[in-house]
Parts: C-alpha cells; sequence; structure tokens
C-alpha cells in the first residue's frame, strides 16, 4: 500500500489518541482549521473540543501550558505550525521540560511530544527556513527524532507518544506530500519503531552516507547516481537524533572506510559536526581511509529567490562530487 | 482559654468581583497554633540558610523567604489535598508548607542525598507530591501552572492550580499568553502574585505602569489581599478556590507582602530600601509578631505555650542544620542518574570521549 508522511502522522496521532485517554494535542489551528498542514485532519471532529486544543497564536503560552499538564499527569502533543516559532517557546522546551526530571531526582518526568515541520520549506525565506536538529539535539534530557518516510513517521511518533520522556519530533513539510511504499505492519495499530535506532535504507561497500529527514533523499538520489559508475554508497537514515545510534554508523564505517554527512542544517556545530567528532576522536579514526567530511546547508540565512535558495541546499549531484572527490575518482 | 475567636482583616480590593470574601473570621485554637508554628518554622529555618550560606555550606544561589511566611501559610491552610501549587525561586517556605521537612529542605540547600532532591535540584529545584517546584526561570511557572490547572480539570477533579510569582514576575508576557488562555478554557487557576515591593532591586513603582497587580488580569477577577495576615491570606484563598473549583475560570490574587532579606544571599538589600524601612515592618507589619499577639489578646494561647513551640522550633531546626552539614552527598554513580526515565541507550559521555558513563534509574518517575 502507499501511505504519505501527512497520513502516517495523522493516523499515528489518532491512533493514540485512541489507544490513552491522556493523550490531546493542542496548538495552533489544529482543531477546526483541521491544521495549518493538515496534520490533525478530522481529529477534531472525531475527539472533540476536550482533546484537540485550538490555542490563540502564543507560543511560549501554549507550550508552558502543555509542558505543565505532562508534569501533572497528561500526555500533550504540542504542535509548533513550524519549528521556526518554537523559539518563542524553548525555554519550556529545555528548561521546562527536559530538566525537571533530572532536578527532581527522577520524580517527575515530562512525557509530552513537542512536534512540527522543520527545516527549510520552499520560498519562504529566511525567518521560515531553518534546522533544529543541532540545537535541540544538544540537549541532554531530551529525545529527538527526525522521520523521513511514511514508516519512520508513523513508528517513532507513535513511540514518542508512549514514551515517557519530552520528545522532539522533527518533520518536514516539503516530505508531507511524499507517498511511500509500506508494508500492512505499518497500517497496523501496534506499529512501532524503536527511538534511537537507525536504518540502513541502502546497503553499500564504499562509502557510508549519514542523513536524517529530507537529506536522506538527497543521499538515495546520490546512491543511485553513484551506482551507475560502480559506487556503492551504503545510506544510513539516522531516525533519531538523540539518542544517536552511532553504534550503526560505525559498523557501517568499518565495511566502507569512508564517511560523508548529509544534513540541511547549517554546519557550524551541526549534527553532522557531531557524526565527525564521534568517528574521529574515538577508534573510528582507524577505519577511515579519508577525512570524514560534512556536507550542509551553506552557512546563510536562506535567500528567497529560487536560484539563490537552490544553491543553499545540498542537493544529491553536491553528493555525488564529494563523493567522487573522497574516492579520487574522476 | 478559648477554642475559638473572631477576627477582623483588612478590607480586600475587588477587581471584577461584586463580592470578595468574609472580612470577619473565626480561628479555632487548634489552627492558630498550627499556623503558627508553621510561621516559626520557616521563620527559624530560613535563618538557618542564610547562616549555612555564610559558612558557605550552601553554594550558589539562596532566596529566602523570611517575612513572606503568612502567604504561604495562609494559602495551605485553605487548600485541599488534592489541590497542586508551582512557584518561583523563592521556594523553601513551600517546600515545607507542602510536605517537606526542614531536613528535607535544608540538606537540599546543603547539596546532601537527604535533602528532597537528594541534592541535584538545590534552593530553586525542590518537588513533592501536588507541588511542582521550584522554578529559576522567572515567569516559566505561569503557564506551567495553567497547564496543571488543565490536567486537573481534564482528569475531572476539581482541583486548583495555585500559580505564584513575585511582582517583578508580573511583568513577564508569558503570564499574560497563560491568562489568556485560563479565562478562555476556564482553567482551575489562582494567579498569585506575591508583591514584596521589589523585584531584586527594582521597586514596583519603577517597574510596573500599574502596580494593582490583582486588577492586571484586565478580564480576570482579582482580589488584593493584606499578605502579613495569615488569616486574610486564608479566607482570601478559600474565596478563590472556590471561585475556580465551581468552573468560573481563573482568578488573580495579589497578597502585599514584604522581604526582609535581600533578593538573594549575595544582596544586602539596602542599596535601593532604607534599613529604616526594613525595621519599621520588622516593628509593624510582621506576620508572625501580629498573629502571636492576636493569639494572646484573645486568649487563643498562653505565652508559656508559644515559648513551648518556639523552643520545639529551635530544637527542630538545630538538628536538621547538624543532619544538612553531616550528611553526605550522593555517589558519583548518580551522576548520570534519571537524565531520561526511559533511558534507550545507558551510555553517558563524561568530560571526555574515554569516560562513558551509565545511566542509572533511581526516582519514582511520576508520570510513567
Amino acid at each position: 500500500a502507499q501511505l504519505t508522511v501527512r497520513d502516517a502522522l495523522n493516523s499515528a496521532i489518532d491512533e493514540e489518541m485512541e489507544r490513552d485517554e491522556r493523550v490531546f494535542i493542542l496548538g495552533e489551528e489544529v482543531a477546526q482549521y483541521d491544521g495549518a498542514y493538515k496534520i490533525s485532519r478530522g481529529l477534531w471532529k472525531k475527539y472533540g473540543d476536550k482533546r484537540v486544543i485550538d490555542t490563540p497564536i502564543t507560543e511560549m503560552g501554549f507550550a508552558g501550558i502543555a509542558t505543565g499538564a505532562a508534569m501533572a499527569g497528561l500526555r500533550p502533543i504540542c504542535e509548533f505550525m513550524t519549528w521556526n516559532f518554537s523559539m518563542q517557546a524553548i525555554d519550556h522546551v529545555i528548561n521546562s521540560a527536559a530538566k525537571t526530571f533530572y532536578m527532581s531526582a527522577g520524580m517527575v518526568n515530562v512525557p509530552i511530544v513537542f512536534r512540527g515541520p522543520n527545516g527549510a520549506a520552499a520560498g519562504v525565506a529566511a525567518q521560515h527556513s531553518q534546522c533544529f536538529g543541532a540545537w535541540y539535539s544538544h540537549c541532554p534530557g531530551l529525545k529527538v527524532i527526525a522521520p523521513y518516510s511514511a514508516e519512520d513517521a508513523k513508528g517513532l511518533l507513535k513511540a514518542a507518544i508512549r514514551d515517557p520522556d519530552p520528545v522532539v519530533c522533527l518533520e518536514n513539510e516539503i516530505m508531507y506530500g511524499t507517498a511511500f511504499d509500506v508494508s500492512d505492519e505499518v497500517l497496523s495499530k501496534d506499529f512501532i519503531l524503536p527511538i534511537g535506532k537507525a536504518k540502513i535504507e541502502r546497503a553499500g561497500k564504499h562509502i557510508t552516507l549519514v542523513a536524517f529527514s529530507r537529506a536522506v533523499a538527497t543521499c538515495l538520489d546520490a546512491a543511485k547516481e553513484l551506482s551507475t559508475i560502480g559506487i556503492e554508497a551504503e545510506v544510513i537514515n539516522l531516525r533519531s537524533l538523540r539518542p544517536l545510534d552511532f553504534d550503526t554508523v560505525m559498523e557501517s564505517v568499518k565495511k566502507t572506510n569512508h564517511l560523508v554527512s548529509v544534513e540541511h542544517g547549517w554546519p557550524q556545530s551541526g549534527v553532522g559536526a557531531e557524526i565527525v567528532s564521534r568517528m574521529v576522536e574515538g577508534p573510528g579514526f582507524y577505519h577511515l581511509d579519508a577525512p570524514p567530511v560534512r556536507v550542509t546547508g551553506a552557512d546563510i540565512p536562506m535567500p528567497y529567490a529560487k536560484t539563490l535558495e537552490d544553491h543553499s541546499l545540498p542537493q544529491g549531484k553536491d553528493v555525488v562530487r564529494v563523493v567522487k572527490k573522497l574516492l579520487n575518482v574522476q | 482559654l478559648n477554642t475559638e475567636a473572631t477576627f477582623d482583616t483588612k478590607p480586600f480590593k475587588l477587581h471584577k468581583l461584586e463580592e470578595g470574601p468574609a472580612t470577619t473570621v473565626t480561628l479555632s485554637r487548634q489552627d492558630a497554633l498550627k499556623y503558627y508554628k508553621d510561621m516559626q518554622m520557616i521563620r527559624r529555618m530560613e535563618t538557618a540558610a542564610g547562616n549555612l550560606y555564610k559558612e558557605k555550606i550552601i553554594r550558589g544561589f539562596c532566596h529566602l523567604y523570611s517575612g513572606q511566611e503568612a502567604c504561604c501559610v495562609g494559602m495551605r491552610a485553605s487548600m485541599r489535598s488534592y489541590d497542586a501549587v508551582i512557584t518561583a525561586y523563592r521556594a523553601h517556605g513551600w517546600t515545607y508548607i507542602m510536605g517537606v521537612d526542614a531536613v528535607g529542605v535544608l540538606a537540599e540547600l546543603t547539596g546532601r542525598s537527604t535533602g528532597c532532591a537528594r541534592g541535584k535540584g538545590g534552593s530553586m529545584h525542590m518537588y513533592v507530591k501536588n507541588f511542582y517546584g521550584g522554578n529559576g526561570i522567572v515567569g516559566a511557572q505561569q503557564p506551567l501552572g495553567a497547564g496543571i490547572a488543565l490536567a486537573l480539570k481534564y482528569q475531572g477533579t476539581d482541583g486548583v492550580c495555585l500559580t505564584l510569582y513575585g511582582d517583578g514576575a508580573a511583568n513577564q508576557g508569558q503570564l499574560y499568553e497563560a491568562m489568556n488562555m485560563a479565562q478562555l478554557w476556564k482553567l482551575p487557576v489562582i494567579f498569585i502574585c506575591e508583591n514584596n515591593g521589589y523585584g531584586m532591586g527594582t521597586s514596583v513603582d519603577r517597574a510596573s505602569a500599574s502596580t494593582a497587580y490583582y486588577t492586571r488580569g484586565d478580564y480576570v477577577p482579582g482580589i488584593w489581599v493584606d499578605g502579613m495576615d495569615v488569616l486574610a491570606v486564608r479566607e482570601a484563598t478559600r474565596f478563590a478556590i472556590d471561585h475556580c473549583a465551581t468552573g468560573k475560570g481563573p482568578m488573580v490574587m495579589e497578597v502585599v507582602t514584604y522581604r526582609y532579606s535581600g533578593h538573594s544571599m549575595s544582596d544586602p538589600g539596602t542599596s535601593y530600601r532604607s534599613r529604616d524601612e526594613i525595621q519599621e515592618v520588622r516593628q509593624t507589619r510582621d506576620p508572625i509578631t501580629g498573629f502571636r499577639e492576636r493569639m494572646l489578646s484573645t486568649d487563643l494561647a498562653t505565652a508559656d505555650e508559644l515559648k513551648d513551640i518556639d523552643q520545639n522550633v529551635r530544637q527542630v531546626i538545630d538538628d536538621a542544620v547538624k543532619r544538612a552539614k553531616s550528611d553526605k552527598e550522593i555517589g558519583l554513580d548518580e551522576l548520570t542518574a534519571d537524565i531520561m526515565s526511559n533511558p534507550i541507550d545507558t551510555r553517558v559521555r563524561g568530560v571526555t570521549a574515554f569516560d562513558t558513563l551509565t545511566h542509572k534509574r533511581i526516582g519514582p518517575a511520576v508520570n510513567s
């Protein structure tokens, strides 16, 4: 069967709300409008005002209210219309949600999911085009997931809603409408993916490409092209940024001896910087035959004009170029 | 001795309310003795905390509640067992009144294993059932409290969340975001401004275009209360809980009080106010002295009884101080305890790539 990422997220929320009375969703336009990006479509009609709550445009306030509700025993799903607006509320994500369990010596855990579209959309300029993967995965006390496919979206979001700790779910608006082939298992109400486990999307032996979210598609495009010239790239979909499944990356590099990380976020202190650091500061260093390399978004605020925007984000051809360089292939 | 007595409180000021709490209040001897003991306990505990800080046994921040005791004691007196509280960083008195004993508070301040957060929270982060802290971010507790109220309502109880903040935090934007949603959704939350006159060293007049904090909820009804009178606080809280618990939505309560100490231990508290001002409050408005006089003048207690209580309190605090000094800090194995309630990957990086520590689970994780 085919399933879009949007429907996968929608059914994940629907199934978990059906399963657990404590689960509710709040955010801007989640109820009567059916969701700004239609992720919550149909939920208000099904569950009503109590469990599908439209908020005013006050991110700090409703993120705080959602976090307080989680401290007092509910299981909120707090939707940010996009993650860009979470900066208004980041204090509650970090200081209120992520740190309380530790500060209370294990008494008050905060079972909340913060979710929404992350990263660059199309033609929306600098304030609406930013990846928060590095920001949130920096912080102990949070779990951070970044689904790529419909299978990821459904399995990871359901796991996040059932998880007793705060989870940040970084979706991608451009992927919402993309349909993926999925098995019957994925469509089942019991389908859960483990947080903190990466997936090898494509096996290969010459080089390891590590990515999350939409950049997985960038890598798969590149891998396809590379295979035409005899280079078999292994593509790892991280799925989670915290905990980060570095074991899977390491196992792959032991085989390929080459590492490229690919992300749409900025380079400095990014997710790729973390992956490369972990590879070179430990035994991974000795498995490498060439320097590990990052492919990232360009180090600029996102411009509006199409050609400029296209050159701000990594494309498959950029990955191909880097791989050829590393493998010394013309 | 009398078994009860009747007193008049200062008139309450009302905002968007037809009627307010009763200004004639009845006090039983039993309650009187309890309030007196609790206020004395908090006063002595804070004095002990101040001394431990000066001895450099308490580290970091330490904000004392001395002068404000009638606020938490009066409010607690009207709370039901299932009502909740969240407050700001001046949390010691509240922690005690919500059920943590003096050892639990003082040993937390000294960072010892017998502290109520095992020494991991410190002065601003103490928790106990129905008490959600101690929050170190000025104003963050305001929407959190509204969210706790949302949960109480969602779960079908008539519980109320008392959400406290100072006059400084009364100007935070998120208070008004929280009030707006609380009023729209009729959340059972009392937004309580403990107005002690100063946000750090900035007096209310220099920080707030309107210092009538009980009116600043605009469409949210409000009450002004003499926060130095435990009975006035108790009555106003009873009134506010009734209002919230019967589905009428939130309420604002301004309790006017005073802090004797500086903002924190690093502030002598004398550059922005005069010693005379502090002295005058101590002599004319002290919440404990005033209450003691009322008890004695109405024969609710004898001077000897109150002296016995004072001695008992002193003993409890002295013993607690000894424990807070002699108990041990938690072991290094707990450095990586309870970061997550479900840690998934139990490896935690220490300060270098060569130090991999192991996550440990200890606490009860009440929301699992």
